[in-house]
């Protein structure tokens, strides 16, 4: 019997009857990564191993973990891979620090330039048909 | 006879292209040797045409070979089937590595006469060391091509039917997809070599912008396209109903289509008041050196894994010396030349410039984070940090606030005049459109019970899509006034408003998809039905079909909505040539969204039920008009740039 529900589960994600928490397994789906193929979330793949997954994502939203405790659940089991949103610890720090660095350079390279054009003296009278 | 002279082509191939070689070394050093002889710069256009000839002929002989189904050639072996569809035999000569990169010469050689052909206005000296610098480009695509990845190598002994093309490929929109894709990549080799040329001269002035802009756009307009056809293909064809994933490969084109987009803008305020010279200089360089690196990352296996990679490395190690050679030589040229570039005219916080200088704030940014996050991994697993994954969370968290922020400050951009602009002006004639933005984010916070984000997106196209409008609105009152009759043409007005538009669009349709997207999966059998977003879908029957080179189970649906009922069918394809079956969606497009269809497998140990998975997917079709107005914006604008160069 477990042997056919886990068959079924495989080639369809067991769609749970609460729609809401249907929509934080689909939401989780996009965010865990197939462990056997190529770059694809549990979501998109028709690999056997995905179904599995995608079933797993079910059990344990039915057991009662919030999506935290899903994602910590799938990285002790198949390592930091599994997540593609990286966590942010030693490694990554600096992955998540890259937006506001290279925002900060580009508003100081911006400000500078404002800087340098202003010691320019330049006056702002509108030239004969320049609208 | 016949057959010893079919059995010379790919060595005649492989001797026309060795000849294209020799022409553009020939022309990158004639073109660079430049000592202000008109002769000099003549012989190296002339060059320029006779290698993108061999270039032709070369790429002619590979589809031939494929044509003819020439088994004893390496890729035609590994990538044709006698069995295969005519268009996909052809498509098939670009369908694979090697002869990818022979079309990546062709277009560099092609992009290359073309520039030679057409001088214009620009002066002698630019217009020569571009031509050298492009030849030089061509002359390393062409090495990496005939030394590591020569498509006319032989095979002995011989298959019988060849291994066919990767039957997801096998599809139209795919067949198209690569060369576009190519254009685009390589279009941004005339950018570059006109900045390095620019450098070279120590000069970057308004004519030599009147030069660049069109090659952007060119390279824009075939990056945005065949974007767009890689999505729809993923859409219709990987069968779960998704557009865009920041996969590697969609990043490895993103990027250059980002720094193509700034140069864009760019180049504007470089051609119509000379400022930015500078900077429009760097995003030419750093646009070609991400078109490389995209062609790495699809190219050498890297991104399969670190591993995977380090298998075989000589071909991804020649992409990165290539790489290296063309960064090393702009940067390099540009820390030493650019600080002597005059920068004459200044401008106020409100202006036009202003706005495009955040504009490409926001852009430039948004490929720098893009890029990180997609070597991320590789960085981390070669300093041996194990394996992570940055995918959509990262990068939807990211890039989407920096285009919001474009976005909310892009229709002001247009209403501003250049140097000093009136910001109160801007915003009184952008009431309306203000307004319907506002009406649109309080109705959908009000609707989805306050949810923000999907809220603030359908805000933000609409925003888009009306300030566009109400500029062309503002401009047809403008030009009846005398005095800014030469301004803008209506067509130029038009070309902008249409890729502003566009974006609008694309935008309401990603966040309504996104946020509103509905799925199930089901089992049925055939003569059951199931109620999915407002409507009844029923399997009728499922049978089995057969195509040119492949079988497929074909399952047949009644769709009955309130306007009536329709059929629609989906397919699962079996290829004779590979193991996993692909998927032939069936999608019901209606005003609200697609209804998509796809057909899984039998369910085992019921007899005739079949797995179904069904999607609704509101206002997808936005995603894709979007991209078409935008490609067509470009495209016009291009017509715009040619005319007003015709009238000058």
């Amino acid at each position: 019997m477990s042997l056919v529900v886990l068959l079924l589960a495989a080639a369809t994600p067991a769609a749970i009857g609460d729609p809401a928490q249907e929509t934080r397994a689909q939401a989780l789906d996009l965010e865990i990564r197939c462990v056997q193929c190529e770059n694809e979330p549990i979501a998109q793949s028709t690999a056997e191993i995905a179904g599995d997954m995608r079933a797993l994502v079910r059990e344990r939203i039915a057991a009662g973990d919030s999506d935290e405790e899903i994602r910590a659940f799938f990285r002790r089991r198949y390592g930091d891979y599994v997540l593609f949103r990286p966590p942010f610890d030693a490694r990554t720090w600096a992955l998540w620090a890259a937006p506001l660095l290279l925002g900060g350079a580009g508003l100081a390279a911006i400000l500078a330039g404002r800087r340098r054009r202003r010691a320019a003296a330049v006056d702002f009278v509108p030239e004969e048909g320049e609208r | 006879m016949e057959g010893r002279r079919q059995a010379m082509i790919a060595e005649i191939g492989a001797f026309v292209a060795a000849l294209a070689l020799a022409l553009s070394l020939a022309q990158g050093g004639l073109g660079l040797a430049y000592a202000n002889s008109e002769a000099r710069a003549a012989a190296a256009a002339a060059l320029a045409q006779a290698a993108a000839l061999c270039c032709a002929i070369a790429f002619a002989l590979l589809i031939t070979l494929f044509l003819q189904s020439d088994f004893t050639v390496a890729v035609v072996a590994a990538n044709s089937h006698i069995d295969k569809p005519l268009i996909y035999k052809i498509a098939g000569a670009w369908g694979n590595h090697e002869g990818s990169m022979l079309l990546w010469c062709f277009v560099s050689a092609l992009f290359g006469a073309i520039f030679a052909s057409v001088r214009g206005k620009q002066s002698l000296g630019l217009w020569s060391r571009t031509i050298g610098v492009q030849g030089l480009v061509t002359v390393g695509a062409l090495i990496y091509t005939l030394f590591l990845s020569n498509p006319f190598a032989r095979l002995d002994p011989a298959p019988f039917v060849g291994s066919g093309l990767n039957p997801l490929l096998q599809d139209p929109a795919l067949a198209v997809h690569p060369p576009l894709l190519y254009m685009g990549y390589v279009g941004m080799s005339v950018p570059f070599s006109l900045a390095l040329a620019a450098l070279i001269e120590g000069r970057a002035d308004q004519a030599w912008a009147r030069a660049l802009r069109p090659w952007t756009l060119i390279a824009w307009t075939c990056l945005t396209l065949g974007i767009g056809l890689g999505s729809y293909w993923a859409y219709y064809e990987l069968g779960w109903g998704g557009w865009w994933f920041w996969d590697p490969v969609e990043n490895a084109s993103f990027m250059p289509w980002l720094v193509a987009a700034a140069l864009v803008h760019s180049a504007i305020v470089t051609e119509r008041r000379g400022s930015l010279a500078s900077w429009t200089i760097l995003l030419a360089i750093m646009g070609f050196g991400l078109a490389l690196l995209g062609t790495f990352l699809v190219r050498s296996g890297v991104l399969t894994s670190v591993h995977a990679f380090a298998v075989d490395p000589k071909r991804g190690i020649a992409v990165l010396i290539l790489l290296g050679v063309a960064l090393g030589a702009g940067f390099g040229l540009y820390a030493w030349r650019a600080p002597k570039l005059a920068q004459p005219s200044g401008f106020a916080a409100v202006s036009r410039e202003s706005m495009l200088v955040w504009n490409n704030f926001g852009l430039a940014v948004a490929a720098g984070v893009v890029l990180i996050g997609t070597i991320y991994p590789l960085l981390v697993e070669a300093l041996g940090g194990g394996l992570i994954s940055v995918g959509p969370p990262f990068f939807n968290a990211t890039v989407a606030p920096l285009l919001a922020m474009l976005f909310l400050l892009l229709p002001l951009g247009p209403m501003l005049t250049w140097r000093v602009g009136d910001i109160r002006g801007a915003l009184l004639k952008l009431v309306p459109a203000i307004v319907l933005a506002l009406i649109t984010l309080i109705a959908t916070l009000v609707l989805t019970q306050w949810r923000a984000a999907p809220a603030l997106g359908l805000m933000l196209g609409v925003w888009l899509v009306a300030g566009g409008l109400r500029y062309v609105w503002t401009r047809s009152n403008v030009a009846r006034e005398a005095f800014c009759q030469d301004c803008y043409s209506p067509l130029a007005v038009w070309s902008m408003s249409l890729a502003h538009i566009g974006a609008g669009v694309l935008t309401l349709g990603a966040v309504a998809e996104t946020a509103f997207r509905t799925e199930t999966a089901v089992a049925l059998a055939p003569g059951e039905g199931v109620a999915f977003a407002g409507r009844r879908v029923t399997l009728l029957d499922v049978g089995s079909t057969e195509g040119p080179n492949y079988s497929a189970t074909r399952a047949n649906f009644r769709v009955d909505q309130t306007n009536g009922a329709s059929s629609v069918s989906a397919e699962r394809r079996y290829f004779t040539t590979s193991p996993m079956p692909t998927t032939e969606v069936g999608i019901l497009s209606g005003f609200d969204g697609d209804l998509y269809l796809a057909l899984g497998e039998q369910v085992r140990g019921s007899e005739g039920a079949w797995t179904v998975r069904l999607y609704h997917n509101p206002l997808v079709q936005f995603i894709f008009i979007g991209v078409i107005l935008m490609a067509l914006g470009g495209a016009l604008s291009l017509v715009s740039l040619a005319r007003k160069r015709a009238a000058a």
